[in-house]
């Protein structure tokens, strides 16, 4: 399976109010780490390494092409 | 430069006595010199005076420093060890543990479980000081040699140049009675990891530097803890950016603490300022002794090639790797098992002197296995920056809860011995319906076999193992003697080696590594693949 970079999260306002919710109130470092922890808990459930390794490349580069 | 000792002696094992080399009015010369007699060194000559190979070892030292140093002794290395003969002492001395529990702060985050597979002589682990595991192997050499066994030590023998030829080396050597000379047709550096030789011959040695300290203090406590691991990251007592606990034989525990970089080493070292860390850590009720405190930092490197002409490498001098993990003594002893029986077939005439390249590529895989495990170890044991640490830290927090990152947790990837995959003696695998464990290359596990157990019948020569199917007692391919073992397809054997397969044929090497295996015996395969792992290829 390769990296879906199609739209594919229904209802992406509420989704993106969702993050940004969980960071409320958050100092830099307790976001850093919150991320960090989302970062681990997504990579997991994705699980299948060619698609990390693609996420990783992809978000390295800063964009998604 | 005076002879004077650079450390104090836990055993003198191997007094100076003069030798008749030193009354030769030309240098008298010796199949094989090994420099060095820490474990590694020592564990070669026995390896070949074993094989009646006359093997003479120099040690600018009398015998084995103290502290305990390497302190985990993984199966593999009990396993050689039980082939030299002196595992059972070893066995006997050493604590066995199972259990590891990684703590964060105040908190466990993670347990694990060796859980040593059933139906193997050696467990996974025991846990013995160093300066014993020497001293078990110099004891078996002088039981050898009593019996034989053409092995010289020679302690207060200092290599101080050495001048390496097409087919010879020659070695300057001062003693208490003054300099002589020998000469070898092979010498094996195994002098440490600030290796003389390496330096005398101008070698490289890269790798990379890891900024940290740690300090280990040894102490004996009467204390209730159980025999387990325990490892802290960043911990309520403040002892230490990370800290180690763990159990050896005669009531001394290993305690290591992370300092960081920038310590003032002497400062750190004195007995107020360590007590200051143990007791934080053991609380005011527990009372101990120091028995032997250090401060190290390491390295991961190692050195390009191993083999140059006739001076080969071995163990800490060819490559050294972060403590994490226990593989540094233990890597080294899997030098002297993959070196041992090719020095000693090119000596005899067997093997073509090719096939100690293949000691090179083999080890040098095997070193770069250890130096990848043990850099990420230390990479997520001392972050190297802040979101490293973030991460290394996210990765706790969620263990405590999450099975899912508990994998992720790294305190040290223990020591197992390397599968020699895609390198020049394995033929290629004709029994792809068994076990991948067993695959060429693949060290042997080991099963029950009888009243005892498989790898007591292997090793030492080339074995063709017939598993459910016959093969030749014995067989002579190009001068090698082949043994033939017909055991029964059951049991452990049969879920180690057979798998899906019906029965197989396996040739094993010497140090017990798979070179080849086929559904049944085949003489010309047999010959070919035999060719192919003495180097004749």
């Amino acid at each position: 399976m390769a990296l879906n970079t199609a739209p594919n999260i229904p209802d992406p306002d509420g989704f993106y109010a969702e993050l940004l919710n969980a960071h409320e109130g958050l100092s830099d470092d307790d976001s850093i780490a919150l991320n960090a922890r989302l970062i681990l808990i997504l990579a997991n459930h994705i699980g299948d390494r060619a698609v990390l390794t693609e996420a990783l490349a992809a978000a390295s580069k800063g964009d998604t092409k | 430069m005076p002879l004077d000792d650079r450390y104090q002696l836990a055993f003198k094992l191997y007094p100076y006595e003069r030798s008749s080399d030193q009354d030769a009015s030309a240098p008298v010369r010796h199949p094989v010199v090994v420099l060095g007699g820490g474990p590694i060194g020592v564990a070669t000559a026995l390896d070949l005076g074993l094989q009646g190979i006359p093997v003479v070892l120099l040690d600018d030292h009398e015998g084995v420093g103290q502290g305990s140093r390497a302190i985990c002794f993984a199966k593999r290395t009990l396993e050689v060890a039980h082939r030299y003969g002196c595992a059972q002492p070893m066995l006997d001395k050493g604590v066995v543990w199972n259990l590891g529990k990684v703590f964060h702060d105040d908190r466990q985050v993670y347990e694990f479980n060796l859980l040593p597979e059933e139906g193997h002589r050696y467990p996974a682990f025991i846990n013995l000081q160093q300066p014993h595991f020497e001293r078990f192997l110099v004891e078996r050499v002088r039981e050898a040699q009593a019996q034989g066994a053409p092995i010289e030590l020679r302690g207060k023998n200092r290599v101080d140049a050495v001048e390496v030829k097409d087919d010879h080396v020659v070695l300057d050597i001062t003693t208490p009675d003054g300099p002589y000379q020998i000469s070898a047709d092979w010498l094996i550096g195994c002098d440490g990891a600030s290796s003389p030789l390496r330096k005398m011959m101008g070698l490289d040695f890269d790798g990379r530097v890891f900024e940290d300290n740690f300090l280990i203090a040894d102490i004996t406590m009467k204390a209730d803890f159980p025999t387990e691991r325990w490892f802290w990251f960043e911990p309520y007592f403040k002892s230490g950016d990370s800290a180690l606990l763990h159990k050896q034989p005669d009531g001394v525990w290993r305690i290591d603490f992370q300092l960081g970089w920038d310590i003032d080493r002497k400062e750190e070292l004195k007995e107020e300022n360590i007590r200051r860390r143990l007791d934080a850590m053991l609380g005011p009720d527990v009372d101990y002794e120091l028995v032997w405190t250090s401060i190290y930092t390491f390295q991961c490197r190692r050195m390009k090639k191993f083999r140059h002409g006739r001076v080969i490498f071995a163990g800490d001098a060819a490559h050294q790797v972060s403590p994490f993990g226990a593989r540094g003594a233990n890597s080294g002893i899997q030098d002297v098992d993959n070196l041992g029986w090719k020095l000693g077939m090119v000596l005899n005439g067997t093997a073509p002197d090719s096939l100690l390249d293949s000691y090179d590529v083999e080890r040098r895989h095997g070193a770069d296995e250890n130096i990848l495990n043990s850099s990420r170890s230390t990479d997520f044991i001392t972050p190297k920056s802040k979101i490293s640490h973030v991460f290394r830290n996210a990765v706790l927090d969620l263990a405590e809860h999450h099975a899912f990152a508990r994998p992720l947790v790294n305190s040290g990837r223990l020591s197992v011995p390397c599968v020699y995959d895609g390198l020049p003696l394995n033929t290629p695998d004709a029994l792809p319906d068994a076990p991948e464990r067993t695959r060429p290359g693949a060290p042997c596990p080991d099963a029950p076999l009888g009243q005892g157990f498989l790898l007591d019948n292997l090793g030492g020569d080339f074995v063709l193992l017939g598993i459910g199917a016959d093969v030749p007692d014995q067989l002579e391919v190009e001068g090698v003697a082949l043994r033939g073992l017909s055991v029964p397809a059951g049991g452990d054997i049969k879920g180690r080696y057979l798998g899906e397969a019906g029965n197989a044929v396996y040739l094993i090497r010497p140090d017990q590594h798979v070179a080849a295996r086929w559904p049944a015996y085949d003489n010309a395969m047999v010959r070919a693949a035999l060719v192919r792992a003495i180097g004749k290829d």
